[in-house]
């Protein structure tokens, strides 16, 4: 093997990014690297490329282990890697990018002539031909990611890493991308393909690496596998029976909703849908990543503007053109990333709870201290947040928790539609099951919920209704006894498979 | 081939400059004498010499408010040691620039690893060195030692009485050198890199601590060499000179093309602010009925006009991406 990785661990306050990972790489292969966000996939390309310090496990390359501690230590040992923004300096010339740190001197000054000679030759292998002294930025991303390939061959030679290389590429691109990629894998690279389009995963690749929540869960021969047992790899679904629990019980049929969108859409961002919300109702969204599910979300809260449709209730049309609109019209909404657009982590947990209460109250009209600290109370208790204080800053909560004051946020301020985009994103297995508990909890009191997630359990176990996103499009709805985790695999697997059940 | 758009700025800096000059030889025929370009050259050397400084340090996508302070210390520091000792002012000179490339050194230092703000660190660096200055002295020293005579007087007569004075030529070589380390050395292919991204930077390879450190010593040594000239070009020293210069010499930067985001410029653009700014001085001298103050209103046009040609060049340049 050109690459081992033996149980590989990594941790993070509050999650456990790698646990014991295993991964080969051999010599003239592509292996792809596939998982949902957060599964794991780029905490291990950076333990790979000396970014991150593995807690635990080794790396072996060629045999001898390796500890990279820097992205040049393990450029220098032969790991290149290519990622999809961030790579070279749009600043600098072509050439000066595809020399960097080696450029050719002549009495300690650059020699650009030798530089630009050296620069056409390395991209010429690649049967490109361009100006090499303008600005990388004045170019396409695909020249862009040719350069950062043929840097990255050049100065490392062994192990090739692309991380999501062709998110970017149209059509025409990412054939000619793949070409170099197939030419390189004949001049015996090992290419690590990042990636979370499928197609071109089963068009380009060896072997494939299903990675989720931290674990590997298997290794495959690409021709082996079909693409419904990949998905399943990807999403999960052991624990589906256990997980299933008496929900469908305790639900509300046949009662008039509560909220109406219809033909709801934006151009080149999600199809127009039509969505009916009833009382009390938890429904999931599922799909693969990028396939319009965080972008359905968004356009019924209004971060994004719709191109077309409407949204009504019992009283008539309501506004959600921006954020402001959607939470007057009793809508809430967690992000995906809550340590971005979520939390603010230098604040305190009471201040965190009251932050979006006291938005809408304006500054005019301050809470009482007296009455944030019994909010803050009765949610640290209803939520069961774990902290020793409502004082301490939320940054130093495990992820579970801070996911509670964000959700916590938002129930203090009682909207009536909650949108949760990956609410167990990053947090311990043990805090999913609570978190789903408290979805459960807050919907007996008449508040419907919109769950996003790419774990097929949780959405079995939470909704009473599923609806399928592919392509950007609103594809399947599944409701009852219907949700399984089958059902829902197919639905996102097979572009036939929406007929055999009601389309949305 | 069509021009690269990097130089768009440099070729509007030296046709602001050309024309401006076209100008002023149209009103005043006597503007095209060497005498006038040899002033241009002596007036502005210490302003040249700490402006190629600068123009290092904001292509790393920094900035030194220091170095107006260090101006007036290093004058200080000259003057009182050439006084209270019987050092030679050669030595002298040594002393001061180690003393003032260490000064910078410790800023980068503390830019890089306590990863605090260089405004900040250069501010607090500000203060500090007119502090200094002033604890040495707080008059004018004047300086009497016949070695300075010397250098004050040493200049090589061109071809119509123009004076093309030694501060002068020290100034063109400062920018020769700054362009040289800026253009043509891996260290200086490391400053553009991290002005075009430091953590991409990083990921290339950079040294980004090292490069830090020395950016910043780069601009300390040129500071005292600017404090050198400038006690030269004065015969004293004095705590007060120089206030305001490093915003001069930040002005001087931009009006020369380069990016105050860093990543993108050149040093010789630089030379070219320096001399359009001595330029429109020259003009209001040889108008005589202008105040002196017309010449900050020009440049603060002047500053505005080149802001706003980066964000066209920016938004062009974001053109060009999408259409390719």
């Amino acid at each position: 093997m050109l690459l081992s990785i033996r149980s590989l661990s990594k941790e993070f306050p509050g999650t456990k990014a790698l646990q014991g990972v295993d991964f080969d790489l051999a010599a003239g292969e592509v292996h792809a690297l596939l998982g949902e966000n957060g599964a794991g996939k780029s905490t291990l390309i950076k333990c790979l490329t000396g970014a991150y310090r593995r807690d635990a496990g080794e790396i072996l390359l060629d045999g001898q282990a390796i500890d990279p501690a820097s992205t040049a230590e393990a450029q220098a040992l032969g790991i290149g890697t290519v990622y999809q923004e961030v790579n070279l300096l749009p600043n600098l010339t072509v050439a000066q990018n595809l020399t960097f740190g080696r450029e050719p001197r002549r009495f300690g000054m650059v020699n650009r002539r030798a530089q630009s000679a050296r620069a056409r030759e390395m991209l010429a292998q690649y049967g490109i031909d361009i100006d090499v002294e303008r600005d990388l930025g004045a170019y396409s991303v695909a020249i862009r990611q040719i350069v950062a390939i043929a840097r990255a061959v050049e100065f490392s030679g062994k192990v090739l890493i692309l991380d999501e290389p062709t998110a970017s590429l149209d059509a025409a691109e990412v054939k000619m991308l793949f070409s170099i990629v197939r030419k390189l894998r004949e001049q015996g690279l090992g290419i690590i393909f990042v990636s979370h389009f499928l197609d071109q995963v089963f068009e380009l690749t060896d072997r494939i690496t299903v990675l989720r929540n931290g674990r590997k869960i298997v290794t495959e021969r690409t021709r082996d596998i079909n693409r419904l047992r990949l998905i399943s790899y990807m999403l999960g679904r052991e624990l589906e029976e256990a997980a299933r629990d008496q929900r469908t019980a305790t639900k509300s049929i046949g009662q008039k909703p509560m909220l109406r969108f219809e033909g709801l859409g934006c151009k080149g961002v999600i199809e127009p849908f039509d969505l009916e919300v009833g009382k009390g109702e938890v429904i999931g969204l599922a799909g693969l990543l990028g396939s319009g599910r965080t972008e359905t979300a968004e356009l019924i809260f209004g971060v994004r503007g719709a191109s077309s449709g409407a949204a009504q209730d019992d009283k008539g049309r309501i506004a959600h053109a921006n954020p402001r609109e959607a939470i007057a019209a009793g809508f809430g909404f967690t992000p995906e990333d809550r340590k971005v657009d979520g939390i603010v982590a230098e604040l305190s947990v009471r201040e965190n709870i009251i932050l979006a209460l006291q938005a809408r109250r304006g500054w005019a009209a301050p809470l009482s201290r007296a009455e944030q600290e019994r909010l803050a109370d009765h949610y640290i208790g209803l939520l069961d947040i774990r902290t020793s204080s409502a004082e301490k800053p939320v940054g130093e909560l495990s992820g579970g928790n801070q996911q509670k004051v964000v959700l916590a946020r938002w129930l203090a301020m009682n909207p009536r539609f909650l949108i949760l985009d990956e609410p167990t994103r990053g947090i311990d297995v043990g805090a999913h099951a609570e978190i789903l508990r408290l979805i459960q909890e807050i919907t007996k009191e008449g508040m419907a919920v919109l769950l996003i997630s790419s774990e097929l359990d949780e959405l079995v176990a939470a909704c009473d209704r599923v609806i399928v996103v592919r392509d950007r499009r609103h594809v399947a709805e599944l409701d009852g006894d219907r949700i399984t985790s089958e059902a829902i695999v197919h639905a996102i697997a097979q572009p036939g498979a929406a007929s055999q059940f009601e389309a949305a | 081939m069509s021009l690269n758009p990097r130089l768009y700025p440099l070729l509007a800096t030296i046709g602001i400059f050309l024309v401006g000059y076209l100008i002023s030889y149209l009103q005043f025929p006597a503007m095209l004498s060497t005498r006038v370009v040899g002033n241009l050259l002596t007036d502005n050397a210490y302003l040249g010499i700490v402006a190629v400084g600068m123009t290092i340090v904001i292509l790393s996508g920094g900035i030194d408010l220091s170095v107006g302070s260090v101006i007036a210390f290093s004058g200080v520091f000259i003057a009182v040691m050439l006084r209270e000792t019987s050092l030679h002012p050669l030595a002298v000179f040594a002393l001061l620039l180690i003393i003032t490339t260490a000064f910078g050194a410790a800023m980068g230092w503390l830019i890089h690893f306590l990863a605090m703000p260089a405004f900040i660190v250069t501010l607090a660096g500000m203060f500090l060195a007119r502090g200094v200055a002033y604890m040495m002295t707080i008059d004018s020293v004047a300086i009497s030692h016949p070695f300075y005579s010397m250098l004050t007087s040493a200049y090589w007569l061109m071809p119509g009485k123009g004076r093309l004075t030694l501060i002068g030529v020290l100034m063109l070589i400062s920018v020769l050198i700054g362009a040289i380390i800026a253009h043509r050395t891996r260290f200086g292919a490391s400053v553009f890199a991290i002005g075009g991204g430091e953590q991409t930077a990083r990921l290339m390879g950079v040294n980004v601590g090292r490069t830090t450190v020395l950016i910043y010593a780069f601009s300390g040594l040129m500071a005292g060499l600017s404090g050198i000239v400038f006690s030269i070009y004065t015969g004293s020293g004095y705590p007060l000179a120089t206030v305001g210069t490093e915003l001069t010499a930040i002005a001087a930067v931009v009006i020369g093309g380069t990016i105050l985001t860093g990543g993108a410029g050149y040093v010789i653009g630089t030379l070219f602010g320096v001399l359009t700014m001595g330029l429109i001085q020259t003009y209001i001298v040889f108008d005589g009925t202008l105040s002196s103050w017309w010449t900050k209103i020009v440049i603060g046009l002047l500053l505005l006009v080149f802001i706003l040609l980066q964000k066209g060049l920016l938004r062009l340049t974001a053109f060009g991406e999408a259409g390719s």
